[in-house]
């Protein structure tokens, strides 16, 4: 390196400093990372009215700032490590793809608090979070399993993540616990949000005989295409009634507000620590939009009940005895999953068809 | 399901397809013309916004088709100008015109996220729509599944038989002869870019309208790239861009029906097929002698009258 070039360096360092002490000193930054628009009505519309909650409960006392529609990948380390330069105190990283972008930046900027949506690597600097969907998706599977007539549900997957497979596993469970005769195809779109494919993916299940659909996709399409067919969906990470009057039976909602709130007030009094948090029903972080007018009222007596039963501790989506698909045991009767198996789940229960892409 | 699962399939294909097809086609004419827009994305997404817009406001299809049709060309013109008169580089242009186009749509059409345009009939062709099997997965249809037929018969009618086509043509094999000969160069670049924009506007609108029905900020997800890659792979014929575009659209849903029927061929391979024929056909087009599948001889040159 010559001389000029670390000249050049050292006025750059000055100078963002410069820039960034102000704010340090006023207030407290928050930067959040977006995989999605803000509009897409899912999963990054709930994680910006997060940001908006932690505006409104902080007010003056924190600037908030965020970058939407970063791609996971090279876009994104560039994206949270410009965040950290410009003087964010910390940085919400949302989409499990930023988690090894987010752990390379937080060891350049060890000063910088980071937390990571649904990912699993953490360090004294990186905090993850995450909520227990499964919960959710156990109600729906229920609901499902109840209300198919031709015992099929078509499910629209992303990517072959343990938080997907969790979901499909726990959903197919539930709804297998209701009606023996159910049968799940999946279909994996290999993307978070495309809302033509998605719609592609929907059609093609429906035609192959699904009459309520699940998705694990961002946008709401498919709830769109099942409105128009006249068949059931669920909404997916908030609600979509406007799409799908008749066709949304309920939807889990994403409630991010409560956990930001708190985690920002941590960073503002000095009390923030590397944690690991899974919320579920009991945190407010999980929670289900009402039910369409479709869902009988048994039915929803039903869900009521499960969602209450889980809420209080009494039961867990994952309760054995289940064997994994190829028939090798994994829970025995009355046996319980462990949250690092859950993390961790890379593989289908016994009775899901096909494999995992 | 009323009809067998063949023909679902063969009518979400034909779906799938149409916007490719719109889209393919209106590159196609800008480069034969001698033009290289980058910017298809941004023009469909406009499209799509301005369509859906005109359709939630209450107008008729036809209607809505012609504002995603006048958007997508009011886009372009500003391209035309930038390019053709004040001379800027086709390539950095193209692709401001893709990012200036979805940052529009997303800024004008917040406040249609969350909204449902209303369905749109099919037009069922009598007697043909009889036929077993494929009556259902052809010939009934929305309208513009059709007009993307009609217009892809009508341009290669235009390139080929008719002279305001060969002086289109002769304008992008080179413009310099062209402009010898008398030709206004620009006139016609240009009037090829507004119909380019009004055609991947319609594309656009497609998507919106018909496909997903809704809007939602980056929702043409690289179909206009893949636009573009078709016209290549179509070796700059009408024709072929329905078939590269039927072919894509045919690969995606197969492969879509293929995983809920838990046919398990990677997935992944099956999504990099049309881009791997895509590169195949470049490359055979590129190992010919200059001729007929080549591309036009003065494409994403930019031509400055000398005074």
């Amino acid at each position: 390196m010559n001389i000029n070039k670390i000249i050049c360096r050292f006025v750059g360092l000055c100078l963002t400093a410069l820039i960034a002490l102000p704010a340090v000193a006023d207030k407290t930054k928050v930067g959040f990372v977006y995989v999605g628009p803000v509009a897409d009505a899912g999963w990054t519309y709930e994680h910006d009215q997060g940001r908006l909650a932690v505006e409104k409960k902080y007010g003056d006392k924190v600037e908030t700032v965020f970058v939407e529609s970063v791609s996971e990948g090279p876009d994104a380390e560039r994206v949270i490590a410009q965040m950290a330069a410009d003087g964010a105190n910390v940085v919400f990283t949302t989409s499990f793809g930023y988690m090894n972008p987010t752990l390379k930046v937080a060891k350049q900027f060890p000063n910088v608090k980071f937390e990571h949506a649904t990912g699993y690597k953490r360090a004294d600097n990186v905090a993850t979070y995450s909520s227990r969907f499964y919960e959710g998706r156990h109600v729906l599977g229920l609901i499902a399993g109840k209300m198919t007539k031709t015992n099929t549900i078509g499910y629209i997957a992303s990517f072959p993540i343990p938080e997907v497979v969790r979901g499909i596993n726990a959903a197919y469970l539930a709804a297998k616990s209701v009606n023996p005769a159910v049968k799940f195809k999946v279909i994996w779109v290999s993307t978070w949000f495309d809302p033509g494919k998605e719609a592609d993916a929907a059609k093609a299940l429906i035609d192959q005989g699904a009459d309520i659909l699940m998705q694990h996709t961002d946008s709401a399409a498919p709830m769109k295409i099942a409105e128009e067919r006249g068949i059931y969906a669920f909404g997916q990470a908030s609600d979509q009634a406007a799409y799908g009057p008749n066709a949304q039976l309920t939807a889990i909602i994403d409630d991010w507000a409560p956990y930001y709130v708190r985690r920002v007030g941590d960073v503002i009094n000095g009390s923030w620590a590397s944690t690991d948090t899974w919320g579920g029903f009991d945190t407010g972080m999980v929670a289900l939009a009402p039910y369409g007018k479709a869902v009988p009222a048994e039915v929803k007596k039903m869900a009521d009940e499960a969602r209450k039963a889980i809420t209080e501790g009494r039961l867990h989506a994952f309760t054995g005895p289940v064997n994994k698909q190829d028939g090798t045991p994994w829970l025995k009767a009355g046996e319980t999953a462990d949250d690092g198996t859950l993390l961790g789940m890379n593989f289908y229960v016994e009775g899901i068809e096909g494999s995992l892409p | 399901m009323e009809y067998g699962l063949f023909t679902s399939i063969i009518h979400a294909i034909v779906i799938a397809s149409t916007p490719l097809v719109f889209a393919g086609l209106g590159a196609l004419i800008q480069e034969r013309a001698g033009v290289l827009n980058l910017g298809i994305e941004g023009l469909m997404i406009v499209g799509a916004l301005a369509g859906f817009a005109s359709a939630l406001a209450g107008y008729p299809l036809i209607v809505s088709v012609f504002v995603a049709a006048f958007a997508g060309s009011a886009l372009a013109s500003i391209f035309a100008l930038l390019v053709l008169r004040l001379y800027a580089n086709p390539v950095a242009t193209g692709l401001a015109l893709t990012l200036f186009g979805l940052g529009l749509s997303a800024l004008a059409g917040s406040q249609y996220v969350g909204q449902a345009a209303p369905q749109v009939a099919e037009w069922i062709i009598p007697g043909l729509n009889h036929i077993p099997v494929i009556g259902r997965a052809f010939f009934s249809h929305d309208p513009l599944v059709y007009l993307s037929i009609v217009m892809a018969g009508t341009m290669w009618w235009f390139l080929t038989k008719s002279r305001a086509g060969l002086i289109l043509r002769a304008v992008g094999e080179n413009h310099s002869s062209a402009h010898s000969l008398g030709f206004s160069v620009i006139g016609i670049r240009f009037l090829a870019i507004l119909t380019g924009g009004a055609l991947a506007g319609i594309g656009g609108a497609y998507l919106t309208l018909v496909q997903t029905p809704l809007f939602v900020e980056g929702m043409t997800a690289g179909r206009g790239w893949i636009a573009l890659a078709l016209v290549v792979f179509a070796s700059w014929r009408p024709f072929r861009v329905i078939a590269g575009a039927y072919l894509f659209g045919g690969v995606s849903i197969v492969q879509l029906h293929g995983q809920a029927l838990g046919i398990s061929i990677a997935a992944q391979w099956l999504s990099m097929l049309p881009y791997l024929v895509t590169i195949c056909a470049l490359v055979i087009i590129a190992s010919r002698v200059k001729g007929e599948n080549s591309a036009p001889g003065s494409l994403g040159i930019t031509f400055k009258e000398s005074k």
